[in-house]
């Protein structure tokens, strides 16, 4: 299987979507003649033309609601936000439109449309450019969000995502669109709302998406040392949840440690600990602990900056805590 | 001089208006009943802004709106009673009575909606355009909005790219003058809305939103431009609300005096005045033509009163579509009437040959400005 960078297969899964299907188009800022903010949609103008890569004003508010109209008869856009902190400004379209557009129609019409991006930290960009938001989004009925974390992931649920007819909210990352993967060539689709066990364990389940999914590996790779068999499950999709997959887990390994890049308050790590306290409490050995960005704006400096965000010692602590193996 | 309309156009414009009138007189006795809920947006007094576009597009035209959207689905040819319906909440209406007074969707008679977010439709609108040309058709898309939604961001972002990819959509600003209370030269620098659109290097212009005909003529001209590639267009409907601007809205904020002398412009006897000294039509057949319109509100109404609420399943329904599943065609479910509804081309049998940036236009350009790719 050949390895590709996050932001390659990207480019594959889109290339191959519009080559299937002449509905879909990318639109964004300096999609095109740049090839994207981050490379994305390298090479993509030459081979398609400007009337399917289309490099926006930048309008956020403008281009997406233009997209939501296109996809209410037939198209099926793939909006690029060049980050999702500017996307707040089209967050009206996203919420108040594409997800409620098959309600307040009363079934007549439908939304196929992607809206992706990066998300999370930049790295040294302070507060405005540092801001994880899925939880945001994963509180709207008539939204999907997906927040794939390994390059395979990113190709085959962005192939999943331009296909399918609902608005979809995609969470790439900065610090994500360099790591190298295995992604399989062609028809590599992964259906949305899965969650998938990306380590194996018997002693506690990590729950976590995104970026974050490579400190937990990390945790857990230095917990094995240890003697310390550790289950990641990446949710990937974080709506809807996949209740079925977290509560195997918890039923399995008896113990449960979420990691969230962002806020705790309302985060989606708030929810999961809902569903397993409300339908796996008997299956508890301990209470479940929680890893979040911590409570405050994100700075510029290094130490502030890395103080901020989960790392591997944090969630190994908090693994630790769950096993009652604090100070060990 | 002959009238340059037939006796049919004439007539039929002075039925649609006639309808739009009787049907908001009735939803607001509904409201003051109880029977409707919530806002209630009427369209008393501008109704020729809805009935001359109608007439002056193609049925398969695309249309769009704000909340205050009964009339020009009912100038399209929706069901009365299905409007109704919806107006009170009832599982007959267009969307199951799941968006109420501000969200009527008939997509069969193609129009996209009301919206209940100022300004909101207006990049959609934008969006159905580019969709018409990314595919080659010469359809076009109308879209309504207040002169208050001309003060939103969404205007101005949308404005400026219609304009510089020659989409064809028409924008009609319906200046009624106010938003909510506040009348629009307090809040607008330009309270000309049609003069912003030469910002965007964009035809606009006003038009006499009290008169059919104009509003018949301009849709006609602007349509034509549209289709033949030339860009968008924004006219300012120039109207004037008779009532509150919901049935919440006692209207404190302007005189007895002020629309006294607006009513003096009611564009429904300006019309049948026009008929009728074209000797088209008399006495009479007005009389017969307002009977039967009013039968047939009575009849929607009754139709309205006597549908159940929607059943408690349909919460479930109409938030996600699954897999495989089919649109809710409203007049199918309802009336058991067959319907035609909206078919595109698959992804393989589209062919898009728009050039949205020619490559030639672009280095041209680059060259000029001493840049080297
Ligand atoms: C974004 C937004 N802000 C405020 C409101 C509340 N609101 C509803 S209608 C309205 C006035 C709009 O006036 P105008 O655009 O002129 O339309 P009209 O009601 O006169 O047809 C306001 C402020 C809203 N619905 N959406
Ligand atoms: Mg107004």
């Amino acid at each position: 299987m050949p390895e590709l960078m996050y932001r390659e297969a990207l480019n594959q899964a889109l290339a191959e979507e519009m080559e299937r299907d002449a509905n879909v188009y990318l639109i964004g800022e300096e999609v095109g003649r740049y090839n994207g903010a981050f490379k994305v949609s390298q090479g993509l103008l030459d081979k398609f033309g400007s009337a399917r890569i289309i490099d926006a004003p930048i309008a956020e508010l403008g281009f997406t609601g233009l997209s939501v109209g296109a996809a209410m008869v037939g198209l099926r856009p793939v909006v690029e936000m060049m980050t999702w902190n500017f996307a707040i400004l089209a967050m009206d379209q996203i919420v108040n439109n594409a997800a409620k557009l098959r309600h307040m129609s009363g079934g007549q019409l439908r939304c196929p449309i992607v809206f992706r991006g990066p998300g999370g930290a930049g790295g040294r960009l302070s507060s405005q450019h540092s801001q994880a938001l899925e939880a945001n989004y994963a509180h709207f009925p008539g939204l999907k969000v997906i927040a794939p974390a390994t390059p395979a992931d990113a190709k085959g649920m962005l192939k999943a995502a331009i296909r399918d007819d609902n608005p979809v909210v995609m969470f790439e990352g900065e610090r994500l669109y360099a790591i190298k993967g295995e992604v399989p060539e062609g028809e590599h689709v992964v259906p949305l709302g899965k969650a998938d066990v990306k380590r194996e364990g018997t002693d506690v389940t990590i729950i976590t998406w995104s970026r974050m999914y490579y400190f937990c590996m990390q945790a857990a790779e230095e917990l094995a040392k240890e003697g310390i068999s550790v289950e990641v499950l990446d949710l990937r999709t974080l709506r809807p949840l996949d209740e079925e997959a977290i509560l195997a887990s918890v039923r399995k390994t008896n113990r449960a440690v979420i990691v969230e890049e962002g806020w705790v308050l309302a985060g989606v790590g708030a929810s999961v600990v809902d569903i397993i306290q409300s339908k796996a409490f008997d299956d508890l050995d301990a209470p479940v602990e929680r890893v979040t960005g911590l409570d405050v704006n994100m700075s510029y400096a290094a130490n502030l900056e890395n103080a901020t965000q989960p790392d591997a010692p944090k969630i190994i602590a908090a693994v630790k805590k769950v096993l009652y193996r604090e100070g060990a | 001089m002959a009238s340059p309309y037939s006796k049919e156009l004439l007539l039929d414009m002075y039925r649609k208006m006639y309808l739009i009138r009787r049907f908001e007189e009735r939803a607001g006795q509904q409201y003051t009943l109880g029977k409707i809920a919530g806002f209630c947006h009427l369209y008393i007094g501008q109704e020729a802004v809805a009935v001359g576009p109608a007439e002056a597009l193609r049925p398969d035209d695309y249309m769009l709106s704000a909340y205050r959207d009964h009339g020009q689905p009912l100038a399209r040819g929706s069901d009365a009673g299905m409007v109704m319906a919806e107006l009170m909440g009832r599982g007959t209406g267009y969307s199951k009575g799941k968006g109420g007074s501000m969200h009527i969707f008939d997509i069969e008679h193609h129009f996209y909606g009301g919206y209940g977010i100022v300004g909101g439709q207006i990049p959609l609108a934008a969006g159905m355009a580019f969709a018409s040309r990314y595919r080659n058709e010469d359809r076009v898309t109308l879209c309504y909005f207040g002169d208050a939604a001309a003060n939103q961001g969404s205007f101005h972002e949308t404005l400026n790219m219609a304009s510089k990819w020659k989409l064809p959509v028409i924008y009609i600003c319906e200046n009624n003058r106010y938003g909510m209370g506040t009348a629009i030269s307090r809040t607008s620098a330009v309270p000309e809305i049609y003069k912003r659109a030469s910002a965007y290097d964009m035809r606009g212009e006003p038009v006499d939103g009290m008169d059919v005909l104009t509003m018949y003529e301009a849709v006609k001209d602007a349509a034509e431009y549209c289709r033949a590639g030339k860009g968008p267009v924004l006219l300012e409907a120039n109207t004037y609300r008779f009532r509150g601007h919901s049935m919440a809205d006692p209207a404190t904020y302007r005189t007895k005096q002020e629309v006294e002398a607006e009513r003096k412009g009611d564009p429904i006897p300006k019309l049948r005045a026009y008929i009728q000294k074209q000797g088209l039509a008399q006495d009479d057949v007005f009389e017969s033509i307002e009977e039967e319109i009013k039968a047939r509100v009575d009849q929607a109404v009754k139709f309205a009163d006597e549908s159940p609420e929607p059943s408690l399943d349909e919460l479930w329904r109409d938030t996600i579509v699954e897999e495989g599943e089919e649109d809710v065609r409203p007049r199918e479910r309802v009336l058991g009437q067959k319907v035609n509804w909206p078919k595109y081309p698959s992804g393989q049998e589209l062919k898009v040959t728009w050039d949205l940036e020619p490559r030639e236009q672009a280095e041209a350009a680059d060259k000029k400005a001493g840049l080297i790719r």
